[in-house]
């Protein structure tokens, strides 16, 4: 008699065969956030039409983005020969001629598609093979392994291309012991910015005896400049449901959240389906998959707060409260949600876990650096020419990831600034560029992988703007719970505001070093802590620039050269 | 308050009612049941405080410091349309600021609020969350990316029934 996982198994390798391997053709339209603002949506709708009326043998679905966002909105047909050829940046009105002459007549559009992948080994016309573009050929993809595949809300497909395997034999073959055993061999570090050894925090919390225990996934995400969080739950929802019930498994927890901030339309429906559809399949609830392991998960959401991203504030939250951090000791493994144990993790450490558990930690540790093993996604945007989502090797340098996978700067003449890991952490010039991304690397550059957002600035962009509106950012999300923040951010935003006006004095700089260091001093949380690191950073590498502002010998230009921006300011109640 | 005032509070509070105890998540709090209350009547009136003061057990002070601490709470009745500006740092970069000023012209304000004619609120977003298409604006949350000052303006103007 098979079992239940098996008879899953059989019935998703029934529905990947009817979708790849018929007679009709698949028209994969790229979903997800970037892909909507892109306008996917029209020209999904498009291409169902124009197969109607075309009356073709064609799948039509909205399946995961594949991470290159320049391209959006993508599109990439397969054809019963198994050829499968991408277009980027469809538009609507060309849906009719893709159908009629790349489904119907089986001439692919050659001139515009940007490559192709599969097929009789002869090509498709000159296009070049998907792998060969760099910045393809250069990712490692194992959290964004089913990019561009498959359909997020189908759980079927997830498990056709190797999905809950690793769940599967967690609970057949391994103890929770050997897992959490397994994920610290593995030397996987926690991608939500802090780095800690996920192993050895599920160590804490797996030991505790207590009937109620909680693990968290956390996606609330605020970093502007970092969507791929967003991103794996959009686009591959079940990777992170897998790798939470494992969470879940390993550390004899009961309940499961994922936790994502509303008005994220997308990965909140994305999230909410996948887990209805585990539940539906066995996969959660009592008894999963047979065996004595009963867990259950559900979304919560969160009002607009970016500290809400604190682990303790997040668990405020989660119980309906103001999203606050509360003080540490007692730490969550001791009494975290609703003063149960519980463990926090980001959705980028949950997604690498199937794949530690069905691959092994060997070769999880094989990729990456010394410190840090496994692989970054980094998000890139601002003035790059192709901005996307790209998951490489744990020790490429940051050059290598602007100039090879990012095209290089894509207006002005070069590359000036980065912001990366979000606006708690620093600015980098571009002596910083060869460092290594890694998250000590990073670190001793001034900066931080955190949220893997790499914001791009050119010649044109001015170092004192840019740190205002960081600024202003870190002053309209403090929660006001500890005065150093609150009024810190506001004092050092006062400042900038003078810089911008030409009307700054060069004791400022004094007095800005002051406002950081009680910051870092007297607050709970890292969003004090960190709030000085920008301008920290921008003195490393534009002290110049920033001396001559206060010397009043330069007014930063920014959009508004009389440096009245108008970005909201606001102290919560 | 007048027999109108009192027959309209009625009404409000029985559709809060009903949006309350229709949360289909399993754990049910004050944060969830206001975020509720905004999905479904997209901005919280001193009834849905009360109403969910009442719900969940708590105090109406309890309610009013989770309401006033999320910054995607509202009080008043929003305008029809809701039109989101991206001003995160991202954004900011490709040009953030000359959107978020081309929309106030065509809405006619100079800061978050409803254009005169209550058509279309404006909402200033700190991250939408698609920065690879930035600069980026939502319509009632459904994003539009790669903004110039005159696209965004055509289409807040639009959102008014003006012809751009």
């Amino acid at each position: 008699m098979s079992t239940p996982f098996e008879e899953l198994q059989s019935r998703a390798k029934k529905r990947w065969e009817e979708l790849t391997s018929g007679d009709s053709a698949w028209i994969r339209v790229g979903g997800g956030t970037s892909g909507q603002a892109a306008g996917a949506d029209a020209v999904l709708d498009a291409f169902k039409s124009s197969v109607e009326s075309s009356g073709v043998n064609a799948n039509v679905s909205m399946v995961s983005a594949m991470g290159l966002m320049y391209l959006e909105p993508q599109v990439d047909i397969l054809m019963p020969n198994g050829a499968r050829v991408y277009y980027g940046n469809v538009q609507p009105e060309e849906t009719q001629k893709i159908v009629e002459q790349h489904v119907k007549n089986g001439e692919p559009l050659t001139e515009r598609a940007f490559a192709y992948s599969g097929g009789d080994g002869n090509g498709v016309g000159n296009l070049p093979e998907l792998n060969s573009l760099p910045m393809v050929a250069l990712q490692q993809r194992i959290a964004t392994r089913n990019f561009g595949d498959t359909d997020p809300h189908d759980l079927l497909q997830y498990v056709a291309n190797g999905g809950y395997t690793a769940l599967n034999r967690a609970l057949t073959e391994l103890t929770p012991e050997e897992i959490v055993n397994e994920v610290k061999a593995a030397g996987l570090r926690g991608r939500g910015g802090a780095a800690f050894p996920a192993g050895v925090k599920w160590s804490f919390l797996a030991p505790s005896k207590a009937p109620v225990k909680y693990v968290l996934c956390n996606c609330e995400e605020g970093d502007p400049g970092a969507f791929n969080d967003k991103g794996i739950i959009e686009n591959d929802p079940h990777t992170l449901v897998e790798g939470l019930i494992i969470n879940g498994y390993a550390t004899r927890s009961t309940h499961g959240y994922v936790f994502i901030r509303t008005g994220h339309e997308l990965p909140i429906e994305s999230a909410r389906k996948a887990i209805a559809a585990a539940y539906e399949a066995g996969l959660l609830g009592p008894n999963i998959l047979g065996s004595d392991f009963s867990f259950d998960m559900e979304v919560s959401l969160t009002g607009d707060s970016y500290v809400a991203g604190e682990e303790t504030a997040l668990m405020e939250a989660i119980e309906g409260k103001r999203s606050t951090p509360r003080f540490k000791p007692p730490f969550p493994a001791a009494a975290g949600l609703w003063q149960k144990p519980t463990n926090i993790n980001n959705v980028k450490t949950l997604s690498y876990v199937p794949e530690i558990v069905r691959n092994g930690s060997d070769w999880f540790k094989s990729i990456g650096t010394e410190t840090t093993s496994g692989t970054a996604i980094v998000c890139l945007s601002g003035h790059i020419t192709y901005p996307g989502m790209y998951e490489v090797p744990m020790g490429m340098t940051i050059r290598e990831v602007l100039e090879k996978i990012g095209g290089g700067v894509s207006v002005g003449e070069r590359i000036k600034v980065l912001q990366a890991g979000g606006p708690l952490n620093g600015l980098l010039g571009e002596e910083a560029f060869d460092t290594m991304i890694d998250f000590d690397a990073m670190s001793a550059a001034g900066a931080s992988i955190g949220s893997g957002g790499i914001i791009v600035g050119n010649e044109t962009t001015n170092v004192v703007d840019l740190l205002r509106s960081l600024i202003a950012f870190n002053q309209f999300e403090s929660c006001g719970k500890c005065f150093p923040c609150r009024l810190g951010n506001t004092h050092m935003l006062e400042i900038l505001d003078r810089m911008c006006q030409n009307k700054a004095k060069s004791a400022d700089l004094a007095l800005l070093e002051r406002v950081g260091t009680s910051m870092k001093a007297g607050s709970l949380c890292g969003h004090g802590q960190l709030g000085f690191n920008p301008i920290a950073s921008a003195l490393k590498y534009f002290g110049d620039e920033i001396k001559s502002c206060l010397a009043g010998e330069i007014t930063p230009g920014g959009v508004f050269g009389d440096g009245t921006m108008i970005l909201p300011t606001r102290t919560r109640p | 308050m007048t027999t109108a005032e009192t027959a309209q509070s009625s009404k409000l509070r029985e559709q809060i009612g009903q949006v309350l105890s229709a949360q289909p998540q399993p754990t049910v709090t004050v944060l969830s049941s206001l975020i509720a209350i905004q999905d479904s009547i997209h901005y919280l009136p001193d009834e849905a405080i009360k109403e969910t003061a009442t719900f969940c057990g708590s105090t109406i002070n309890e309610v009013w410091s989770v309401a006033s601490f999320y910054t995607n709470f509202r009080f008043t009745e929003p305008g029809d349309k809701t039109i989101d500006v991206c001003w995160g740092p991202s954004c900011h970069i490709v040009g953030a600021q000359a959107i978020l000023d081309s929309v106030h012209t065509a809405l006619e304000i100079n800061e978050e609020g409803e254009s005169p004619d209550r058509k279309v609120t404006l909402k200033y977003n700190t991250c939408l969350g698609a920065c690879a298409q930035g600069p980026v604006i939502a319509i009632n949350h459904h994003l539009i990316g790669k903004q110039t000052p005159e696209s965004a303006a055509k289409i807040a103007r639009e959102l008014r029934g003006q012809n751009s």
